[in-house]
């Protein structure tokens, strides 16, 4: 059986439009999957549990992704809810969803995938072995570990679709799982299935037109088929096959809850100038495990900015933050009684190897040196401490005892800045698990305009 | 000659947060041939210091690319980390002189 998947955008909150998404729905797709996350921006949204994308936007989105669910008459389904997926970022999104629907007049069932993950279930699987790292895997400190999110397949969706929900807001998943689940539901090829899912995932991406956002597939018996929807828009071979590249460790092979997708024998052809058809990928099966991410704080941060313009200082940038951390340390450990151990001092010098640090291979001769100052420390308290102490060093200090004082310039006022939590990722693993809902859990809720029902 | 002169696209990104993963895109099947020869894997272990063994390579003649793929030097997010998406990693190769 063809199912028709329409794809909006690669994520919720970037943009998408809105004349590809009205064809999308006359083009009467079975159902409309769109992702709202990833690792991408780092450990930050995770480890706080919170959206990175702006409310206003997701909103403004969702609100046209709710009509063109009540147009299409079919599921509408969110994977990775609020960039992270905890269950704090689903519910996030079903207050949006609720807001929408008061605001729109729906009645709408909305079904509530949730992936976090209690410490007690990680340490029974511990316990069972039945968690495996990956590499490079950080070691497993539970005490530690602050939200822990499990990466939901299509077997989650399918539950939650089996509700009978019009929407869906699903926890963290993988970035396939919510195009994949409803084709396979249906029986069409999985190898197909789970390649086209990969293609279509970020949305127009995979055609010559990445920011036009709307894409729609049609999965069948043998493969799919591949459709930008924005006007001058195209997939070719050579899109949609690069596409296997992006954001993939191995081109090939992508692995999923229940086995992995192997795309060795995928031939792409062109059906038109912007069709692309695939086949020949397959799937492989494999032993139920599902990924694991997990953040943890480790410290807090407070940071300054000081400018160096003046020719001397920017010539010997690198000898001056030598001795002015050498000094640092001196202070803090004579005026606050902190060991060297108790906090980090770090200096980065833009302008000469502020992105690449110890991998960098040029030198130049830059015209200003931005001179980023990063304390990071135990409390926020003591890094501010820390921050305050170091501040009228970093705009005085000279490089030898004979010169006068500098001054340096500051962009801001006051010159530090307190950054809060410094969170970190703390699990690569996967964890194996018999029933695929064993370490998920499905909410049910009617919504009317006038609230809960 | 630097890669970057000679090649359409030196791309990097990371592959989750554990990992960076670079694309070279090559315009003509002799840019794809002299990286293909010329690019040695020790070298680009080398660049960006991590054990050869770590590094994985894919010459894809299909697509006149060549990736690698290699454990992030420092987890994106650490402490350490100044680069969260991984996309700088790319200048390293790009100005890479080829012999």
């Amino acid at each position: 059986m063809t199912t028709r998947v329409l794809v909006p955008s690669g994520v919720l909150g970037l943009g998408f439009d809105r004349k590809a998404l009205a064809r999308g729905v006359a083009a009467r797709p079975d159902i409309i999957c769109i992702d709202g996350g990833s690792t991408d921006s780092g450990p930050f949204s995770l480890g706080a549990g919170v959206s990175k994308y702006s409310r206003a936007a997701s909103k403004a989105e969702w609100r046209l992704l709710m009509q063109a669910r009540a147009d299409a008459g079919v599921p509408l389904v969110i994977g990775t809810a609020g960039t992270c997926g905890t269950d704090s970022t689903v519910d996030w999104m079903f207050d949006i969803t609720a807001e929408l629907a008061a605001e729109l007049g729906q009645k709408v069932k909305v079904a509530r995938l949730y992936s976090s993950q209690p410490k007690a279930r990680i340490a029974q699987a511990l316990a069972e072995s039945r968690i495996a790292p990956l590499t490079p895997a950080p070691e497993i400190d539970l005490d530690r570990l602050g939200n822990i999110v499990a990466l939901a397949g299509a077997e989650q969706i399918q539950a939650a679709l089996a509700t009978g929900a019009d929407i869906v807001i699903a926890g963290r998943t993988t970035d396939t799982a919510t195009i994949a689940a409803l084709p396979l539901l249906r029986g069409d090829h999985a190898g197909g299935v789970w390649h086209g899912a990969k293609i279509a995932e970020c949305g127009a991406l995979c055609s010559t037109n990445p920011t036009s956002g709307v894409i729609l597939v049609d999965f069948d018996a043998a493969g799919f088929t591949v459709e930008p929807l924005a006007q001058g828009a195209a997939c070719t071979p050579h899109s949609v096959s690069a596409h296997m590249l992006y954001e993939n460790s191995d081109p090939f092979r992508l692995y999923e809850p229940g086995g992995h997708l192997d795309v060795t024998g995928a031939r792409y052809t062109a059906v038109d100038a912007r069709r692309v058809r695939v086949e020949g990928s397959a799937w492989v099966p494999g032993p139920y495990t599902v990924k694991l991410e997990g953040a943890r704080v480790a410290g807090y941060q407070t940071t300054i900015l000081a400018i160096l313009r003046n020719a001397h200082y920017v010539a010997n940038a690198r000898a001056w933050v030598d001795r002015l951390t050498g000094f640092l340390h001196g202070e803090i450990a004579s005026r606050m009684g902190l060991e060297r151990d108790a906090y980090d001092l770090e200096f980065r010098l833009i302008g000469v190897d502020g992105a690449l640090g110890p991998l960098e291979n040029r030198r130049g001769d830059p015209v200003e040196v931005g001179v980023l100052g990063i304390v990071t420390a135990q409390s926020q308290e003591i890094a501010a401490e820390i921050g305050k102490l170091i501040n009228p060093f970093v705009l005085h200090y000279p490089l030898t005892d004979d010169e006068e004082l500098p001054t340096f310039a500051f962009p801001y006022s006051p010159a530090t800045t307190d950054r809060g939590a410094l969170y970190e990722f703390a699990l690569n693993h996967v964890m194996r698990i018999d029933d695929p809902m064993a370490a998920f859990r499905l909410t049910v809720t009617d919504l009317t305009p006038e609230g809960m029902a | 000659m630097k890669l970057g002169d000679l090649v359409l696209k030196v791309r990097s990104k990371n592959a989750g947060p554990f990992w960076v993963t670079i694309d070279i895109f090559c315009d003509t099947p002799e840019a794809y041939a002299r990286v293909t020869q010329g690019l040695a894997t020790a070298t680009v272990a080398g660049l960006y210091q991590v054990p050869e063994q770590l590094l994985k390579r894919f010459d894809i003649p299909d697509l006149r690319v060549v990736k690698f793929s290699l454990p992030r030097p420092v987890i994106q997010g650490s402490a350490a980390d100044r680069d969260m998406h991984g996309a700088q990693y790319a200048a390293l190769l790009e100005e890479h002189d080829l012999v």
